[in-house]
């Protein structure tokens, strides 16, 4: 019981992430918003490997981590202007 | 015992989670909704990972706290580089700040360069 209403207020958080991907008047808001939802993931997986015993749903969440880090850092880099690499 | 008090963590980090992100939803200007659901959102997650760590048993030989840890540590380090590299990049690619904000300090330092011609 106490994992599913965990769960709901995940889903609620996700929600409100993707509310704003889909509403967020500038590009940064939306980059923005995808970072969010990849920290609220890492979250998810922590609690459903809590639930499960199964230790390797939390390297779904550390891969989720470094991709989502990897793609805002690229994501401000366009934004400013410049390349990956500069 | 263990798991009443990671429980109490868990509980603590998701309310930490829900509340940045309604700021994200309600306030009202980038780097206002940058500000509120970074530094909320990576309270929250820490705070979840360090409950599930303890309702694991914390035994350092534990697969799951290692990862947990590991993942901790992780997010502490990369979600303010990615907060901070995101607000360079709005306010350089010409996002304005909310009408009544009342101080701008990186205009003082860098006054602002004539606009691009791109548009975006």
């Amino acid at each position: 019981m106490f994992y599913i209403l965990a769960y709901l207020v995940l889903l609620a958080c996700c929600g409100m992430c993707l509310y704003r991907v889909g509403r967020g008047p500038t590009a940064p808001d939306r980059a923005m918003a995808i970072d969010i939802l990849g920290i609220v993931v890492v979250c998810f997986t922590a609690l459903l490997s809590l639930k499960t015993g199964q230790a390797f749903y939390m390297d779904i969440g550390i891969s989720w981590a470094i991709l989502s880090f990897i793609g805002s850092i690229a994501l401000a880099k366009h934004l400013e202007g410049r390349g990956f690499d500069e | 015992m263990n798991s009443v008090i990671g429980m109490v963590f868990v509980v603590i980090g998701l309310a930490f989670n829900v509340l940045g992100c309604i700021g994200m939803i309600r306030l009202p200007d980038m780097y206002n909704r940058l500000q509120a659901a970074t530094k909320c959102v990576t309270m929250g997650t820490s705070m979840v990972l360090i409950g599930v760590v303890i309702a694991s048993g914390f035994s350092i030989t534990a697969q799951l706290s290692v990862r947990c840890i590991i993942c901790m540590a992780f997010i502490l380090i990369t979600a303010p580089t990615a907060a901070h590299a995101l607000a360079h990049g709005a306010y350089s690619s010409g996002v304005k700040l909310w009408d009544k904000s009342v101080v701008n300090r990186y205009e003082e330092d860098f006054p602002k360069e004539p606009p691009k011609q791109e548009p975006e």
